[in-house]
């Protein structure tokens, strides 16, 4: 079984954001990019299941600019076989990126797909639903524990009010929470080996999907700021503030 | 044209969160219908009734609805889309798990977790954990919007909207329902709390939680933690509050050995009152604190819910 993972390249998690002067976005130039951490996840769940004999290849995809190479390369020296990425300008929205993934699964015919639940740029957290809706497939979201067996896969999902289980039949797409699993870092040998590993590149028109955004950002602002508050030296006083002052409690 | 909002539900009452996700479409369009599926739903559908601003709701009953699997429930969506300018559901796991699938097979973009509706085609939306704020606008004919209920306030009143019933659509056959682990809590629920007590990884073990158990009970609080503490296993997942687990907005929110990466402030700073509480006086999270104590909440913890017994 061919396992297909998503990887999108992001801001670094531990990175401030900064947002433009003149409100048309957020800051990327000279910002340390990584891997969405969700699709870290979702990478080292792909490797396990080859591990354990359950997927046979797994398949590396990107899209959006030439660097997401990299991003790539990354899942490529964690494990990933080989890569593909469609490269584009373009600002890519979950729907493009939706149909983008299902041109490629309609050519690999992986058994599995997984992504990460959410980008932690745009917070959308809609791609790998909206993939398993264009194919027609079953979806598994937030996963917490996933296991395959006979043509479908029992999935644990982190919901509101604690977990809960579902049995979903294959193909099917999987979303990753955090709990799944911890990521293994990259060796340096495992480094060096990737850079041998083939990345296919394409374009969304060889696909024929058009990834024109259906959203249109008309600003972009920096968040309302909390005033600074104060330091309380005790508990009588913290409790005092509470009561009187706040009037909370 | 109407908005229609799909009503997550327990098969008594729908989430209190429908209420916001009630008050967010009327600031869409000039009616509001209320979708509630399930398997003997009537009760729910009544509780949709009452909420105001709701002209109609529509029941549609059928086993496969039974424990809201997106892929049988979001074919009854599409089916009625059709007829509305909206598709709106709140942002929790139900709505992130369904409206994005309705959202691609109506060829629609989501908006997801909006916090204001600025016009009928056009939203505010967190992006990166919070700390910018996109404006966005939507072209699609049909508009799925998700939308993060601590930011539209309920209405309060009595509605008495008219209950019809709709046909269901059966069951895609793709998935089914294995049982749940829900937490069992006495406490009020996270995301409506007027209070919140949340603990981090300065608690140290799950056993020590118990001290904000005590201390979250006399202020008849909801208990919250932060990543760190539900990746060590000190309490269940659905605790977490963050960019990725749960949005809270209490008018008192405590934090206790929580750091404050801003993962986590994501999920708290539009709280009304925060109180921190940290051995460590650098912590990021008295950048957002009105009141911050500076201590070991071992000693600290007893010492604040002995004040508080103390009224």
């Amino acid at each position: 079984m061919k396992v297909l993972v998503a990887v999108k390249r992001v801001i670094d998690y531990n990175v401030k954001i900064r947002v433009k002067a003149d409100n048309t976005g957020v800051e990327t130039a000279n910002v340390k990019m990584s891997m969405n951490p969700f699709d870290e996840i979702a990478v080292e769940e792909a490797i396990r299941m080859k591990e354990k004999g359950a997927a046979t290849e797994i398949i590396a995809f990107s899209a959006g600019p030439a660097q997401c190479q990299e991003t790539i390369r990354t899942a490529l020296a964690m494990g990933a076989d080989r890569g593909i990425l469609v490269q584009t300008d373009v600002e890519l929205q979950p729907l493009a990126v939706a149909k983008l993934l299902k041109a490629v699964v309609d050519k690999e015919q992986p058994g599995l797909v997984i992504v990460g639940k959410q980008a932690i740029d745009d917070d959308c957290n809609a791609t790998g639903q909206m993939l398993a809706a264009l194919l027609g497939w079953s979806i598994g979201t937030f996963a917490n524990k996933l296991n395959v067996a006979d043509g479908s896969v029992e999935v644990k999902r982190e919901v509101d009010g604690g977990l809960e289980n579902i049995k979903i039949k294959m193909p099917a797409v999987i979303t990753t929470d955090l709990r799944l699993n911890e990521p293994r870092y990259a060796s340096l040998p495992n480094i060096m080996k990737a850079k041998k590993k083939p990345i296919e590149t394409l374009a969304p028109d060889a696909l024929g999907v058009d990834v024109a955004p259906r959203l249109k950002t008309l600003k972009v602002e920096e968040p309302p700021k909390r005033k600074s508050g104060i330091k309380v030296k005790t508990v009588a006083e913290l409790v005092e503030k509470l009561r009187n002052e706040a009037g909370v409690i | 044209m109407a908005v229609l909002v799909v009503a997550a539900h327990d098969g008594k009452t729908v989430r209190a969160n429908v209420a916001n996700a009630v008050a967010a479409a009327v600031q869409m369009g000039p009616e509001v219908h209320v979708l509630v599926a399930g398997s003997n739903a009537g009760e729910a559908a009544k509780s949709a009734a009452a909420i105001p601003g709701v002209a109609k709701v529509l029941q549609a009953e059928d086993a496969a609805y039974a424990n809201w699997l997106a892929e049988d429930i979001a074919p009854l969506v599409v089916k009625l889309a059709p007829n509305y300018s909206h598709v709106v559901m709140a942002a929790d796991s139900v709505g992130k798990n369904i409206a994005p699938r309705v959202a691609a097979l109506l060829d629609v973009a989501q908006v997801s977790e909006a916090i204001r509706v600025v016009s009928p085609d056009t939203f505010v939306r967190p992006i990166y954990a919070g700390n910018a704020m996109a404006t966005v606008q939507s072209a699609d004919k049909i508009k799925v919007v998700t939308v993060r209920p601590t930011n539209f306030k309920a209405a309060t009143g009595d509605g008495s909207a008219a209950i019809e019933q709709i046909a269901g659509t059966g069951s895609a056959g793709l998935s089914s329902f294995a049982g749940a682990e829900l937490s069992k809590s006495e406490r009020p629920e996270l995301t409506s709390a007027k209070i919140v007590v949340s603990g981090g990884r300065g608690l140290q073990s799950g056993e020590n939680f118990k001290m904000l158990e005590t201390l979250a009970d006399k202020l008849g609080a909801g208990l919250g933690a932060s990543r760190a503490a539900v990746d060590a296993g000190y309490v269940p997942n659905d605790y977490q509050v963050g960019q990725t687990g749960k949005v809270v907005a209490p008018d008192l929110y405590i934090a206790i050995g929580i750091s404050g990466a801003i993962q986590h402030l994501a999920g708290m700073k539009d709280s009304k009152t925060i109180v921190a509480i940290n051995k460590d006086e650098e912590a990021p999270i008295f950048q957002v604190a009105d009141y911050g104590l500076v201590g070991d909440l071992f000693q600290i913890i007893p010492e604040l819910t002995a004040a508080i017994e103390k009224k």
